[in-house]
């Protein structure tokens, strides 16, 4: 192979002076986690009132969790990001356009409100999984005291359902991290975009992308540990994974 | 709001969003899910074989793909691709790849860690006195998984599988990064020529969210059917 590897790329200053194409990709990094995290609490927000609203016994607030999820699960993530990022502000009246345009990290907040929502569609559905599997019995009982069916939820249920479904909200959790690089083509330079970035700069193709790619697998390790940890402490006792 | 909607650039660039555009991601959709299925299969057949070393450089593969973003992917091969053709080729020099081989090679490959998954655990689910049975009449290792696991973990996980490659399809969308001219870049393209993203962005998720609920319907009618046949 007529490559030429040069690892100490990463300490030569990059030409955007912010200092060393270390920190370049650092700070891609930074801007990694802060968009997903912001996605995260979107996506757990909608995702979990959405999710309830499936499992209600009233058919129209089934139906509009249905519609929720078909709508933003049948598109490709890169297509929603084009519409709130391209479409929305030319839809909206003209002075709204024009602020939602004019707006500084733009890409940033569409990226969060955007990528947040489509993860939203899938915590979702593993939220209905989770209430759907607590036994009958824990419903009617909460009826039988004489919860309304707020308190069902808030006291019964979804404290539950939550614990159950811990294990796949966090391949989730980690889909959201994986999805927040699909907002480089709207111009969000998170870490796949800094690496991106300095193999136009450096020429460096092989090093910037494994750099990248190990940045990418520490993060996947930190995230698997400590939910591993937060698993195990708030496993149900009596189910398959707990104590 | 809509009264300056020019549905004519739509109807001007049918010919080819469609015959360009979406013939290229059907294609990559169809190869990658049929690559990525081969490919999964030995994948799931060598987490599985009990050989520790085999074992371990499948598990490493599938966990490796399932932790990077599949932009990440789709550049590494995009640069990588040239190299590898090289080194397979013998020649002196990085081999020029096309846009379709290049997107293609990418997707079997990063596809093939999830489609093994799939597969490994449609392997799990046959029962140990099937090829416990297969071994007694004299079966050898190859003709087990071939006439007797294999059929039968593929067939309870056809529905995971649709679903898997629905997901394909909507990530072909990605290509878009290297400035392929899929459905989306087609329509891309026309939408910055003419200046009509509005128009052009909202047909074009128009038509993944019709391809996509049509064939996640189909599915579930499939699921519902196999779910009585049990």
């Amino acid at each position: 192979m007529n490559y030429h590897w040069n690892w100490s790329i990463f300490f030569e200053p990059a030409p955007n002076g912010t200092g060393s194409y270390l920190d370049m990709l650092l700070s891609g990094l930074v801007l990694t986690i802060e968009t997903a995290l912001c996605a995260w609490i979107i996506a757990l927000v909608f995702g979990s009132v959405v999710g309830v609203l499936r499992t209600l016994p009233s058919r129209t607030a089934s139906w509009v969790g249905f519609a929720y999820v078909e709508f933003f699960r049948n598109m490709p993530l890169l297509v929603q990001l084009f519409i709130w990022f391209f479409v929305l502000p030319e839809l909206l009246p003209r002075s709204w356009g024009l602020w939602l345009k004019q707006m500084p990290h733009a890409p940033f907040y569409t990226a969060a409100i955007g990528i947040g929502l489509f993860m939203s569609a899938r915590v979702a559905e593993q939220t209905r999984a989770g209430i759907n599997s607590l036994p009958r019995g824990q419903k009617l009982a909460a009826t039988a005291l004489g919860l309304t069916t707020a308190q069902t939820y808030a006291y019964v249920l979804l404290p539950m359902a939550f614990r159950i479904i811990m294990p796949p909200l966090t391949s989730e959790f980690l889909s959201t991290i994986k999805n927040t690089s699909v907002a480089i083509t709207i111009g969000l330079i998170e870490l796949t975009g800094e690496a991106r970035a300095m193999q136009e700069f450096s020429f460096q193709v092989f090093e910037a992308f494994t750099a990248a790619t190990v940045l990418y697998l520490l993060v996947n390790i930190v995230v698997v540990t400590a939910m591993r940890v937060l698993e195990r402490a708030i496993a149900v006792p009596g189910y398959i994974t707990g104590k | 709001m809509f009264e300056s909607f020019d549905f004519d650039v739509i109807r001007r660039s049918l010919a080819y969003l469609f015959f360009d555009g979406m013939t290229f991601t059907l294609t990559l959709t169809g190869l990658a899910a049929l690559g990525g299925l081969i490919f999964g299969t030995l994948i799931a057949l060598m987490r599985l074989s009990g050989l520790p070393l085999l074992g371990r450089i499948a598990g490493l593969y599938v966990d490796l793909m399932r932790s990077l973003p599949l932009v990440l992917v789709i550049f590494w091969f995009y640069f990588l691709v040239p190299y590898i053709g090289q080194w397979l080729t013998g020649s002196s020099r990085p081999v020029r790849v096309g846009a379709f081989a290049s997107s293609l090679v990418t997707f079997v490959l990063f596809e093939a860690a999830y489609f093994a998954e799939i597969m490994r655990a449609g392997i799990q689910s046959i029962s140990k006195g099937q090829p416990a049975a297969a071994q007694a009449l004299g079966l050898t290792y190859s003709q087990t998984m071939r006439y007797i696991v294999l059929p039968q973990a593929f067939r309870n996980m056809v529905p995971v599988l649709l679903t898997q490659t629905i997901v394909l399809f909507q990530d072909t969308s990605l290509v878009y990064v290297l400035s392929i001219p899929d459905f989306l870049g087609a329509a891309s393209k026309v939408a910055q020529r003419d200046g009509r993203l509005v128009e052009m962005y909202l047909f074009a998720a128009a038509v993944y969210f019709i391809i996509s609920c049509v064939a996640s319907f189909g599915v579930r009618q499939l699921q519902s059917r196999i779910a009585v046949m049990r």
